[in-house]
């Protein structure tokens, strides 16, 4: 009996590894550090399980332009794709991604943050893994505030955000009073605007889907930023992304910063940032409101329908996303690297919460961040930097040029604004949405 | 002369090119037409239908369609000023007795081998980057405001980082011309009492016509279709300030998905550029038959 | 000969000549330089030049990231792939226009290169298509062939151009001596043709080695050649001027080195036989 059960276990074992061939894996992800980290300890995977990983690292903007054109036109060039919280719902409803609900019960679907879950599903069930998970606060330089004898509220306005910048900025120092996104795209400086235009009271559209972009709230939250980078703003803001503004912190040359609460871990991290010791934390800005203040992103794994290898693929989304990863990055990279914002467990380690002080704030930040009710006005979308319907992408992009031309001198608010409604009118009379 | 047997075979042999480079034109060509009279977005899959001229309304009547001729005249005309004339006035410092010609030369050609994406991220980074590039450095260290390049004066910067990478071709072109140049012409006039001024204007500049016409056309056909610069530096902005045709159409059918709409805009793109070329090659043709 | 040069004339115009030249080549000098600095002296103000602590660091983190000669491989299978393909087809059709020319030759040589100006965005999306359809994305077969048919006019316009200065006379006399066309061409046109056709070669591997919008779209991982392995440090994690440098470096100095060594072929078939 015994005897016969081990050979049948053997055999067994046999065929799972003659099925389970080494597969090479394609995947693409954006170049940011966790994502830098994710491929450097990646090799572990690929011993442990014999299969191959091809890597293709590129920026955001570009990340996104090939990923999209390779699912939406069914190229099948890759089998991992990383995406975000706007294309996983989208994108799973389409049925261009495959369901990840299999995962197994050691993966442990409970311990990821119920919103970030909901935020990567689309008809209750999940398309993507997240890998981490973000929403937006304000970075300050704790040494500049107290030696100008600033205290800083538990949430500032934007109008306090604005007199900070202007007592701190010191360019012949190398200190500007605050760094904001500049860079078109979405993604990029959208992703900071669109939370700042809910703080001022404003929405993209009206509940019949009429956009809504000279609206007062718009007018006054752009002027407000434009008038903000050109006075205390670093020269060349508007080229300057999340990656560009980030070193630019972390090299000690800004004293504000509203931005990701994911790139804490690596201003936190003495390796990377000379201002380590020296910056703290707060609320994003509210202004005449605080809902949707701070966005909601996530960037999670998702495998392509078309993908040939989705066994092989499913294990290392499970592997790269689990507590045992952020186990391993914590070890080996220092646990203020851990990939933060989707696990409970995480937040619940101590050697995190110790390495870490943002942690509860972050964590607070997350939970509070409601795609569902983003807006002091009531909208037809869901999402807080962004609208989640596939049209946004291109209004989104269109809006941050014009925005970016406004910040670089180019051209008025005004006609940042005139030229964005047009835009989106035209669009969402060519998908239909208006008459 | 050719016998109808040579004749026969010369046709064969020139088949493979004209038919591969047929394909090439026309089946793509003739996919991004229909595409064209399409509603046709990826990522609304399963709402393409008919709509006639709609695509070719709406890329006509887009805002930012006259922008992007006027940058895409603007890119062209720009760099071909600055690397006709200082390759014109380069060619002649070069064809001067000096030292360490060949070295000299070597270093000058280099920036041609650069990948263009290569070039314009070192020139964004390095140089015109406003806080830590080479150039903020060098502008605070007489005590001025640094530049912001790519904010500031796009265009001109992307024409900048374009004329260093065809610089260094067009000078090579007539450099070579001008040392065919028959010297013994040129002393005849250096003889006859004609300044320097003026032999470079009855006999160098003419000689040199041909080799520029050259670097005109060939150019021209590389510029018009310039993309991976802007798309590194200023993503065609800011607003519309640097985007041309091509990066047009790639914001129309890649970044928004919109193929039907993007495809008109190639097609209009390939109709100007066509303008451009019929008249490129009557003016080329001229001259290089003479 | 007759002009005598005074020294004096000549040390002006080495001056100015080198200053212009040194002052074109900077960049790719600063960025050589860059790319053996830390991160942190890679911005120090004032910038530093030679004095500084040379070190291997910025290209081992780019190496640990990317698999340079996997990239490295792709661009020369790819780039000379293309040319010789090009190559294959090209002689004929240039031998036959040059030696045999008919009234319609200028115009199909005037049309080849037309088709040079058709933008390529305007078919990326049909190319990407069929690309899928054939299963060549990806591929760097696919590459091959795109990259042949972009190059294509330029080589036949070279070669055209260079055959047509073989006087046609040693071909006639070849062929009163009896030679039929396969030793005619193996045995008098290639000798002659060869610096023709190898500064063709050369010129159209470089373009084919700095093409960056077909091999950047219609690869993804396993045929992506070095313009893609650039792209992936386009855009800062932290400070990152080393390692763009260190990266730069490495996809510009195989073909700068080339490009170096056989400058000579390489103007003569720049000129497009425009210019003797």
């Amino acid at each position: 009996m015994t005897l016969k059960s081990l050979l049948y276990g053997a055999s067994f074992t046999f065929a799972l590894t003659a099925v389970a061939q080494a597969e090479e894996l394609t995947i693409a992800t954006v170049n940011n550090s966790d994502m830098i980290i994710m491929q450097k300890l990646s090799p572990q995977w690929e011993e442990a399980s014999g299969h191959t990983l091809n890597w293709v690292v590129l920026e955001e903007n570009v990340l996104r332009q090939r990923v999209t054109t390779d699912i939406a036109a069914k190229g099948a060039q890759f089998d991992i794709i990383t995406i975000g919280a706007y294309e996983a719902p989208i994108w799973g409803d389409l049925g261009w991604l495959n369901g990840l609900d299999d995962l197994g019960d050691d993966y442990d679907y409970d311990d990821i943050y119920e919103s970030v879950r909901n935020g990567l599903s689309a008809n209750g069930s999940l398309f993507a893994v997240p890998f981490y998970a973000e929403s937006s606060f304000t970075f300050y330089r704790k040494d500049l505030f107290d030696s100008a004898g600033i205290e800083v509220p538990e949430q500032m306005t934007y109008d306090q955000l604005a007199e900070y910048a202007k007592q701190l900025h010191d360019p012949d120092n190398g200190v500007f009073g605050t760094c904001q996104r500049g860079k078109a795209g979405w993604g990029e400086n959208m992703a900071f605007v669109g939370p700042m235009v809910n703080a001022f009271g404003g929405r993209w559209f009206d509940l019949d889907w009429n956009p809504q972009l000279t609206s007062e709230p718009w007018v006054n939250a752009v002027t407000y930023y434009v008038d903000l980078m050109n006075n205390y703003g670093p020269p060349g803001a508007s080229s300057n992304g999340h990656n560009e503004n980030r070193a630019l912190f972390a090299d000690g040359k800004c004293a504000t910063w509203v931005d990701a609460t994911s790139a804490a871990g690596f201003i936190f991290n003495p390796n990377e940032s000379t201002v380590a010791d020296k910056t703290d934390f707060a609320a994003a800005p509210q202004q005449v409101t605080n809902k949707g203040a701070g966005w909601f992103w996530a960037w999670a794994l998702a495998i392509p329908a078309s993908s040939q290898k989705v066994d092989a693929a499913k294990d290392f989304l499970k592997w790269s996303t689990s507590k045992e990863y952020v186990e391993l990055v914590g070890e080996s990279e220092g646990w203020v690297a851990a990939p933060p914002g989707t696990r409970k467990s995480t937040y619940a380690n101590a050697k995190y919460i110790s390495a870490a002080p943002f942690a509860g704030t972050v964590e607070n930040s997350i939970l509070s961040a409601n795609p569902a009710d983003a807006t002091l006005e009531p909208v037809p979308y869901t999402g807080v930097q962004f609208v989640a319907i596939p049209e946004f992408q291109g209004i989104g992009n269109f809006v941050g040029q014009q925005i970016s031309a406004a910040l670089a001198g180019s051209q008025s608010v005004q006609e940042a604004l005139d030229n964005s409604q047009a835009f989106a009118v035209r669009e969402m009379k060519k998908a239909g949405y208006i008459q | 002369m050719a016998t109808l047997h040579s004749r026969a075979a010369a046709r064969l042999m020139i088949t493979p090119a004209v038919v591969l480079l047929l394909g090439w034109m026309l089946i793509p060509l003739g996919m991004t037409v229909y595409f064209s009279f399409l509603r046709f977005n990826l990522l609304a899959p399963g709402t393409e239908s008919w709509t006639g001229l709609t695509n070719y309304y709406f890329f006509l009547t887009d805002p930012s369609f006259w922008d992007a001729i006027r940058n895409t005249l603007t890119l062209v005309i720009g760099v071909l000023l600055i690397t006709v004339t200082g390759g014109v006035l380069l060619a002649l410092l070069l064809d001067q007795p000096i030292w360490g010609q060949g070295v000299a030369r070597v270093l000058v050609i280099a920036p041609f081998f650069v990948m263009p994406t290569v070039s314009a991220l070192i020139w964004k980074n390095m140089f015109m980057n406003p806080v830590n590039g080479l150039f903020a450095f060098l502008a605070k260290s007489v005590g001025l405001q640094p530049f912001d390049f790519l904010g500031q004066a796009p265009m001109a910067s992307i024409i900048l980082i374009v004329s260093w990478q065809w610089l260094p071709f067009a000078t090579l072109i007539l450099l070579t011309a001008l040392q065919s140049l028959d010297t013994e012409q040129l002393e005849a006039s250096e003889m006859d009492g004609a300044g320097p001024l003026n032999r470079f204007i009855y006999i160098v500049a003419p000689h040199l016509a041909r080799a520029t016409t050259v670097v005109i056309l060939i150019l021209t056909i590389f510029l018009l279709s310039i993309f991976a610069e802007i798309l590194v530096t200023t993503n065609g902005g800011p607003g519309t300030a640097t985007t041309n045709l091509t990066y047009l159409v790639y914001t129309q059918s890649l970044l928004q998905f919109d193929v039907g709409g993007g495809s008109a805009g190639g097609v209009v793109a390939i109709i100007l550029a066509n303008i451009v070329a019929i008249f490129l090659m009557r003016m080329i043709g001229k001259n290089l038959d003479a | 000969m007759a002009r005598a040069v005074s020294t004096r004339r000549k040390a002006t115009f080495t001056v100015a000549a080198w200053a212009i030249a040194l002052a074109i080549f900077f960049p790719i000098l600063w960025t050589f330089l860059t790319s053996f600095k830390t991160e942190g002296d890679a911005i120090a103000s004032p910038p530093m030049f030679v004095f500084f602590d040379w070190n291997l660091s910025a290209y081992e983190a780019v190496n640990q990231r990317t698999n340079y000669l996997k990239h490295f491989w792709n661009s020369v299978v790819i780039s000379f792939g293309s040319t010789i393909l090009g190559l294959v087809i090209a002689v004929p059709a240039a031998w036959a226009m040059a030696f045999v020319p008919a009234k319609q030759t200028k115009n199909v040589l005037m049309w080849m290169l037309s088709t040079k100006m058709l933008p390529p965005v305007g078919v990326v999306i049909p190319i990407f298509l069929i690309f899928r359809n054939t299963g060549l994305l990806d591929t760097r077969t696919g590459l091959v062939i795109v990259l042949m048919l972009i190059n294509l006019p330029i080589i036949v316009w070279m070669l055209f151009t260079y055959f047509r200065e073989i006087p046609g006379e040693i071909l006639e006399a070849a062929r009163m001596d009896g030679a039929d066309l396969r030793s005619e061409l193996l045995y008098v046109l290639t000798p002659m043709a060869m610096p023709g056709i190898a500064s063709t070669l050369l010129l159209n591997v470089i373009l084919a080695w700095n093409e960056a919008f077909w091999t950047l779209n219609l690869t993804a991982a396993k045929a992506a050649p070095l313009t893609a392995f650039i792209a992936s440090f386009s855009s800062p994690e932290g400070l990152f001027f080393a390692k763009l440098s260190a990266a730069s470096t490495m996809a510009i100095a195989p073909i700068l080195v080339l490009g170096w060594f056989s400058q000579k072929q390489l103007v003569r078939g720049l000129t497009f036989g425009a210019v003797k």
